[in-house]
């Protein structure tokens, strides 16, 4: 075990030290993750505003479909924080690059698992990502305190919401791996990865609340696994879930995660057994 | 018992076959043709512990492929293979941290990193005591002159040195059974002649057992005592390169530089004529032949130097490949039974 754990430390400080080597472009691609955020702000203001205007009532007092204005900045930055967790760019297609040019032959020769060398790569890339994120998301957050109307939740909402995010990134994880890995098959996934992020940004809650969406929408998205990547987190943290739900909803994200988990072992040993070490 | 056995090994590869223009692109979307190609066609072959085997054949002749299959990167279609004991495509960490794959053409360093910190991966991948991957790396590094080269990152290297420091890591482990693929392809004459040096220091110091595919015959002359021709999927010489033009070479090649207006006339009798630049002449004739054509010539003309030589090896194994492809065309015109080695059938 302790072998095993010097291997991985060892993997992640390598990651880590790769990370750092760009680091200026780095560092402006994470800066740059926060624009979207703004412009979904700034377009929920514009419909507060065309709902304020002639109404005689403060932006406050405005609800559209239940949310008020700060509930749904405060909605947005939680669901920019499970992102964070979340996403996982150039995971699926680096996979499918590996397979296509040959490069993933190092992993079959070499005794080490690919998924678990992915796995660490990548928590190596979000833990640099963190560092460089967290001042300007605790900026981000502290400016925008007032819009968490009821404050900071209890202590066991806070563990249910890093638990969460937790799976949150786990799930992401081995959903885009197994889009990656359907590439022994396709060698080119980019328009299925294109369908993904589509459904994954309107389904997840990236785009809007979940539960703006009426039925059966609503009960379409509850059977998907991709509201645990951005919504779930966020109304754990809002209080929109709560008591039995909450401990339902974590359950069943667990479930997805080791379906995920499966589907992707599937996956591999399936297409490592038709593989044909392409690349010379 | 033989360290590599491997019984009538089968690999069957599909591959697309796309005809021209977007008519085709599109009827593709749909129904599918592929064509079966047997890239390894029941080979059998041993190797014993020690030794230094030299796979030559053409592009696409199926030595990259057995190689892969050796390493356990592709599964067979069929057949057998063991390798110290172990079937590679089972892939067992045990076989993995025994043997060592080395691709000329592709990078199993990270690029933007120095090679020392690849080699700490190594290092925890293989499980390799502390005491000996010091010594070891002090020990390849030394040899191949890379010790002041480990903290500059691999992408500023030189190819020649990039191959080196691939090299390293592949025997950092001290593997049994180490595949070379190609792994001289691109280097300058200098950077070629160094890693033959020391691929061949370093095999007989320590008496491992190396398979390597290569289409530069000095490589193949410098190291291996034993060559394998693999051509179309199937052995066809296996032995000593010396061999090689006792079994395919029947000729000799005869240079003779004559005194003045000596040159002969009718130069054609004497055997056939490569090269005219009188008075030096040169003919390639029968072995068997040789000694008679020449005690003729020199009863006749005034000779000032003479040489009697091998063919080139490049030139024998390149007759036999195309020897080799022009029975298997006859074969193949020869009737539906007999085709080559591919079989079209359409698949949706």
């Amino acid at each position: 075990m302790l072998t095993r754990t010097l291997t991985w430390w060892t993997i992640l400080r390598i990651s880590l030290e790769e990370r750092l080597v760009y680091r200026g472009d780095f560092a402006l691609g994470t800066l740059m993750r926060f624009l979207p955020i703004i412009t979904q702000i700034f377009l929920w203001y514009a419909i507060f505003e065309g709902e304020r205007v002639g109404s005689g009532k403060t932006l406050d007092q405005i609800e559209v479909v239940g949310y008020r204005y700060q509930d749904f900045v405060a909605y947005y930055l939680l669901t920019m924080l499970s992102r964070a967790f979340s996403s996982m760019p150039g995971l699926a297609s680096g996979i499918a690059l590996q397979i296509r040019d040959g490069e993933i032959k190092k992993f079959l020769v070499q005794p080490i698992g690919l998924m678990e060398f992915l796995l660490l790569t990548r928590v190596a890339h979000k833990l640099v990502y963190y560092v460089i994120a967290a001042a300007p998301f605790a900026l981000v957050f502290f400016l925008c305190r007032g819009y968490f109307v009821p404050g900071w939740p209890a202590p066991e909402v806070l563990a249910c919401f890093a638990a969460s995010l937790i799976m949150g990134f786990l799930l992401g994880f081995f959903l885009e791996a197994s889009i990656g890995l359907i590439g022994f098959w396709w060698l080119e996934v980019s328009s299925l990865l294109f369908v993904y992020m589509l459904l994954s940004f309107f389904l997840s809650g990236h785009m809007f609340p979940l539960d703006l969406l009426g039925e059966p929408w609503g009960q379409i998205v509850d059977l998907l696994p991709l509201k645990y990547l951005a919504y779930f987190p966020s109304a754990i943290f809002l209080g929109k879930v709560t008591g039995q739900e909450l401990v339902r909803g974590l359950w069943i994200e667990a479930a997805w995660l080791l379906f995920l988990i499966g589907l992707s072992r599937v996956l591999l040993w399936r297409g490592v057994k038709r593989y044909s070490g392409f690349g010379g | 018992m033989s360290i590599i056995q491997i019984e009538r090994l089968v690999k069957t590869y599909q591959v697309y076959q796309k005809k021209e223009g977007l008519r085709a692109s599109l009827r593709g979307l749909f129904r599918r043709e592929y064509r079966y190609v047997e890239a390894v066609r029941g080979i059998d072959l041993q190797v014993e512990k020690g030794e230094f085997v030299a796979f030559l054949g053409p592009n696409g002749a199926g030595k990259t492929t057995t190689l892969k299959l050796l390493s356990g990167v592709i599964n067979p279609s069929s057949g057998k293979a063991l390798v110290m004991g172990h079937t590679p495509w089972k892939r067992d960490n045990a076989y993995r941290r025994r043997f060592a794959l080395v691709m000329g053409q592709k990078n199993q360093l990270w690029w933007d990193l120095p090679a020392q910190e690849s080699f700490r991966l190594h290092q925890q991948i293989y499980r390799i005591p502390q005491s000996a991957f010091q010594q070891t790396l002090d020990e390849l590094t030394g040899l191949l002159e890379l010790r002041d080269l480990l903290k500059q990152p691999v992408r500023e290297l030189s190819l020649g040195e990039r191959m080196k420091m691939e090299l390293t890591a592949a025997l950092l482990h001290s593997p049994e059974v180490l595949f070379l693929d190609e792994p001289t392809i691109g280097l300058d004459v200098v950077a070629q002649h160094n890693i033959q040096q020391f691929l061949r220091f370093y095999q007989e110091q320590r008496n491992i057992t190396i398979l390597l595919t290569s289409h530069y015959m000095k490589d193949v002359g410098a190291l291996c005592k034993r060559v394998v021709i693999i051509n179309r999927g199937n052995i066809q010489y296996d032995g000593s390169l010396t061999g090689i033009l006792d079994q395919f070479s029947g000729h000799k090649i005869v240079t003779l530089q004559f005194a003045k207006g000596e040159v002969p006339e009718n130069l054609e009798k004497f055997g056939e004529v490569l090269e005219v630049q009188p008075p030096r002449v040169q003919w390639q004739m029968p072995r068997a032949q040789v000694t008679e054509t020449l005690a003729a010539i020199l009863s006749r003309h005034t000779i000032e130097d003479m040489a009697v030589e091998e063919p080139p090896l490049e030139k024998v194994i390149a007759d036999v490949f195309a020897q080799n492809d022009l029975d298997a065309a006859r074969e193949s015109f020869a009737g539906p039974s007999n085709q080559d080695n591919g079989s079209a059938r359409g698949n949706s």
